[in-house]
């Protein structure tokens, strides 16, 4: 499992310790480093900024970029905006969630991948648009979808 | 970096710039936004720039990387200046004839624009259709200037309306001329910016602030992610003048969390901008001090409203607060607040140039300047189109989109996003206008532009709206959470054909409910692409009811799939491609679907060859028996 450095947390409240109102900001950061917010980091942020544990979980629910599950390898996402879902963008979602073997929002057993929708990316002109990790697939059809994603299953 | 201490040294360092820069000199811009990267624009400007060095021509020919100008469905996109010459579906391999010709002055006759209609090829610029019938007064820069240098904007005339304001006119004659230019803002409600301003200007106290609203949650727009990312100078420029105007000491760019590149590169901006001198004590000598910092929020579509913007900032949740008060008199902290969409704060540095006379002699009576639109969806020339207000929809959609692909007929235009609603084709002709558009039960929004053809289900549509709504509402108001899923649920049971007679007035009377009980406009207007489809397409819907039939063959559980055994080549294609293993058959053996296995997502009717066209879509009407297996095989020699 994952090994929390909470140096790494210390760091990231630092860096806004001028900041009012940074919470969304410190856990978008804490986040960015872990690939999810591990609970013992969400302590570590409550006890620092003195905001109780109670809070942090409501608001760390609310923002969808924000995930208290560990997340798989790669990060794959549907674009599901409304230019996408006028070019089929659903049918792109049902084939990767086929071939995962999971539903949206959730993560592969073997932590390799997980599915997430995301309401525009704004490549509206090359919807349907799939993201994994950093890279764009444009254009994309259900029929594609297992040549995508070959090159992440080693 | 040299600080700028006068409004004199802002015009001598720009006559620098421009002195240290030949006019002549072959300019090769290429588009690095966030469309034309998937299209592999990284890998063209590696190959521009290793071709340029292959032809020794360092010292020749300038290569820029530049924003987004609008055209993506053609990325990506490379421009030639000073010619203005654009080129379309530039690929690594077509860089050296680039380099080549921009060196010599020439053309590359294949990669320029042709266009669907008169197949006339169109080298520059400003007489391709797209752009031609544009008024790119905020996107025009996007081509021309690198967003990662300040020098870049400084030349093309960036911070001079600021320098205009530091020494020509007061805080109340800002004011007074935004009032005067009648500019609406442009994020999607339209109210009027200037007023806005006043409301602040004149709130007391010492601690004001004003925000950078990029929270651009509406699926389908993005001209706001194409400014922040390729002209943020033209953004912040007008925000000081604002904070100058309003009396703020602190400035927000609020940037929704999906946008990475446009965070990185306003980022960059604020840092360049605070160099010169124009962020800062003092600036530019006027003892005028203001500051700015980003903010990335964390995903939520309701954020796009103030007051939910404003919990956001102050690190809760995003959910929308009871006004009066407005943020205007009582926002972040407590303190006077203004916020504006990124459009409306990119305009104001063209108004205090070219003055608010000027700018209200574009557009229409209540709607004035310009507007960026993402035209997106089923239409020839995807991409942003920055129009003056008062075209007709039509023309944005025929003359610049250059029409439906594939020879499909249009069936509506959607604007406004998820707040918005859709227009069927008799009514194209109605004017881009904010006042017009909500006659029509739709508004202008923040600028989406959503083009369908017959292919698509309204009552889909309508759906997908409410999906969206349903998961972004922030539940706190009864009416909302509970009746937009109601209203999912009846929708739902249309689509899926379980619907029985009465529900089309079930929704309707949901839909006024969840209007007027809603504490924001996310809940106010959640039922408007409900109502618009009813009031334009309200015979799909009562197919879905009554007959349980899709018209356009969209949802899934009223349309089944066929194999016209008269027609099957039993080629093998339809069934290699089912990822259910549902098509039976085999070489020689006519293809046939198993109803019970299909999962209907129309996998073998787009991938049946054309010229066999043996895949049927049927909706309302039983799938014919199936053939029994001796009459399947077709003979040996006899072909269709």
């Amino acid at each position: 499992m994952h090994s929390i450095d909470i140096d790494k947390v210390e760091h990231i409240i630092d860096h806004y310790r001028n900041e009012k109102g940074s919470l969304i900001q410190i856990l978008l950061d804490v986040q960015k480093q872990y690939n999810w917010l591990p609970p013992e980091t969400l302590k570590v942020v409550g006890d620092r900024l003195d905001i109780p544990i109670t809070r942090i979980l409501r608001v760390a629910t609310f923002y969808k970029a924000l995930s208290l599950e560990p997340r798989g390898k790669h990060l794959v996402k549907v674009c599901l905006g409304t230019a996408c879902h006028v070019r089929g963008g659903v049918r792109v979602m049902e084939r990767l969630g086929q071939l995962m073997g999971i539903e949206e929002g959730k993560t592969t057993e073997d932590m390799k991948f997980t599915l997430e929708k995301i309401n525009c990316l704004g490549c509206c002109a090359l919807g349907p648009i799939v993201t994994v990790d950093d890279e764009y697939y444009g254009k994309m059809t259900p029929e594609k979808v297992p040549e995508a994603l070959e090159k992440y299953q080693q | 970096m040299p600080e700028l201490r006068s409004i004199e040294d802002l015009e001598k360092s720009r006559q620098d710039i421009s002195s240290r820069r030949d006019p002549d000199k072959p300019c090769i811009a290429v588009c690095a936004g966030t469309g034309c990267i998937p299209l592999g624009a990284k890998k063209v400007l590696e190959a521009l720039g290793e071709e340029v060095k292959k032809q020794g021509l360092e010292d020749e020919i300038q290569l820029k990387e530049t924003g987004c100008p609008g055209f993506c469905e053609k990325g990506p996109i490379v421009n030639i200046y000073p010619q203005g010459i654009c080129y379309c579906g530039v690929q690594p391999d077509d860089t050296g004839d680039i380099v080549s010709a921009a060196a010599e002055g020439g053309t590359v006759e294949r990669l320029l624009y042709v266009d669907p209609v008169t197949k006339e090829k169109a080298t520059y610029e400003h007489d391709n259709a797209f752009y031609k019938y544009q008024k790119r007064l905020v996107l025009g820069n996007n081509s021309r200037l690198d967003p990662r240098n300040i020098d870049d904007a400084i030349a093309l005339g960036g911070y001079s309306a600021l320098g205009k304001v530091l020494s020509q006119m007061t805080p109340d004659q800002v004011v007074h001329e935004v009032e005067k230019s009648e500019i609406r803002g442009r994020g999607g409600a339209g109210f009027p910016t200037g007023r806005k301003w006043r409301i602040v200007k004149d709130s007391p106290g010492d601690t004001k602030y004003v925000i950078v609203n990029c929270d651009e949650g509406d699926p389908g727009a993005f001209m706001d992610r194409a400014i922040m990312e390729g002209n943020p100078h033209s953004v912040l420029e007008g925000l000081i003048i604002g904070a100058y105007a309003m009396g703020a000491s602190n400035g927000i760019v609020y940037v929704r969390e999906e946008y990475p590149l446009a965070v990185e590169n306003v980022s960059l901006a604020l840092e360049q901008a605070r160099g010169y001198g124009f962020l800062g004590e003092d600036i530019l000598g006027s003892g005028f001090a203001f500051d700015v910092r980003v903010v990335r929020g964390g995903g939520a579509f309701v954020c796009g409203e103030e007051t939910a913007l404003i919990a956001s900032l102050e690190g809760r949740p995003g959910e929308p607060k009871q006004r009066p008060p407005y943020p205007a008199v009582s926002g972040l902290w407590a303190k006077p607040t203004n916020i504006n969409n990124v459009e409306t704060w990119a305009n104001i540095p063209i108004i205090i140039n070219n003055g608010a006379e000027w700018f209200a002699s574009i557009g229409t009576e209540g709607s004035k300047g310009t507007k960026i639109f993402s035209l997106v969806g089923n239409v020839n020339n995807t991409g942003l189109v920055e129009i003056p207000m008062g075209i007709p929809l039509r023309d944005i959609i025929f003359k610049i989109g250059g029409g439906i692909p594939d020879g499909k007929r249009f069936k509506a235009v959607q604007t406004g996003g998820p707040s918005g609603g859709c227009i069927p084709e008799d009514l194209l002709d109605t004017p881009v206008d904010y006042d017009e558009l909500a006659k029509l039960g739709s508004i202008m929004g923040s600028g989406g532009m959503i083009v369908m053809d017959e292919d698509t289900c309204m009552v889909d549509i309508a759906r997908y709206f409410l999906n969206f709504l349903a998961d972004e509402s922030c539940g706190k108001c009864l009416s909302c959470r509970e009746g937009i899923r109601q209203m999912q649920e009846v929708l739902t049971d249309i689509t899926e054909g379980r619907a029985e007679i009465g529900a089309i007035e079930i929704l309707e009377e949901l839909a006024e409910t969840v209007q007027k009980a809603s504490l924001c406009a996310l809940g106010q207007t959640a039922a408007n692409p409900v109502l618009s489809t009813l009031r334009y397409f309200r015979d799909e819907y009562v197919a879905h009811i009554e007959d349980k039939r899709c018209p356009a063959y969209v949802c899934q559980s009223l349309v089944s799939y066929y194999i016209s055994p008269e027609k099957c080549r039993a080629c093998l294609i339809c069934l290699k491609n089912c990822p259910v293993e549902a098509i039976e058959g085999g070489k020689g053996l006519i293809h046939l679907i198993n109803q019970e296995k299909c999962i209907r997502c129309g996998a073998c009717y787009r991938m049946c060859p054309a010229r066999f066209g043996a895949v049927e879509r049927l909706s309302g009407e039983p799938v014919p028996e199936a053939l029994p297996a001796d009459e399947r095989v077709i003979e040996k020699g006899k072909k269709g």
